[in-house]
């Protein structure tokens, strides 16, 4: 069962996200996998941006690189060009892949480069200290919003769809379903994108009122629904994943 | 049961809420990056709860 270890750098453990971090699951999530489809140092490369979540490259025991804000999909692309035999998966968060690199995910999506994107949604800038992002909800209270958030949170899910590709949602309380979701989007031969709805206790949490990293887990439980795969778009609150 | 490697843990907690038997507490003790770890007590049913919600693959289950 801890065979996937072998993947991960154990000099660097434990990291340095703080406890309670859904970070740390879709890392184990992702070498688990990885580890299921004999993804190995010899054919996979993982880059990612900025951010709390940035720095889950360099956990794995893999050529990964942690490249610019939001120029994390650029340089995936350029890699899969380079040498289109390796496994190419962007790892990185909902600030650097949706707010600065938007454009980027706009583009690799039209021109359906092989690559996975797994982009780990949390609803905040949580490393600058918790400023409101464009995927923060309506009405949430954070440190750049004192008085609430005005605009509404973005959808990626169109974005994604326009174009064919595979769109995935999971969360990080529903483990093997995102385990299975990821192993899906890696063994899919087009564009695919993996949207990992996370928890952030410190930067987010704590304003909205929860009293510990598990409540908004098991916030997760009650929230989402599991989705039939025959369906041709995913509801709000629904995981699953679409590809038309 | 189960074994807790120490040293990667952070005392999250999130096992200790997880654990249906309530068979998990926190230490009383700090491991060498000074956080209260999770230690194993008594009474596990090798559910793998706890090994599935740790952020830090700190928790091994072993099938007795």
């Amino acid at each position: 069962m801890q065979d996937y270890l072998t993947l991960l750098k154990l000099k660097k453990l434990p990291t340095t996200w703080c406890p309670g971090c859904g970070n740390g699951l879709v890392v184990k999530a992702l070498a688990q996998a990885m580890h299921e489809l004999k993804m190995n140092k010899h054919n996979t490369v993982i880059v990612s941006g900025i951010g709390c979540n940035g720095r889950s490259a360099g956990y794995f025991n893999l050529e990964s690189i942690h490249t610019l804000h939001g120029r994390a999909i650029p340089v995936a692309e350029g890699i899969k060009t380079a040498n289109p035999k390796l496994n190419v998966i962007v790892l990185s968060g909902d600030g650097d892949l949706l707010a600065i690199g938007g454009n980027h995910l706009l583009h690799a999506s039209r021109r359906k480069t092989n690559i996975t994107v797994i982009c780990v949604n949390n609803r905040i800038y949580g490393m600058t200290g918790g400023q409101a992002s464009p995927t923060t909800p309506l009405n949430a209270k954070t440190a750049s919003t004192p008085f609430g958030n005005e605009f509404p949170e973005i959808d990626v899910q169109p974005v994604v769809l326009a174009n064919n590709n595979l769109y995935a949602r999971s969360t990080v309380y529903h483990f093997d379903h995102l385990k299975q979701v990821i192993k899906k989007a890696l063994l899919d031969k087009e564009f695919s994108f993996v949207e990992v709805m996370s928890n952030c206790y410190q930067g987010y949490g704590k304003k909205a009122g929860y009293m510990h990293p598990y409540e908004i887990i098991m916030d997760f439980k009650k929230n989402y629904n599991m989705s039939r795969s025959h369906k041709k778009e995913l509801k709000k609150n629904e995981i699953g994943f679409v590809k038309k | 049961m189960i074994k807790i490697n120490k040293e990667y843990c952070k005392g999250c907690k999130l096992c200790i809420e997880n654990c249906p038997k309530k068979c998990i507490s926190l230490s009383k003790e700090v491991n060498d990056k000074g956080y209260f770890y999770a230690v194993y007590k008594e009474g596990c049913t090798s559910c793998k709860f706890c090994a599935l919600i740790c952020p830090d693959a700190c928790i091994e289950v072993i099938k007795e």
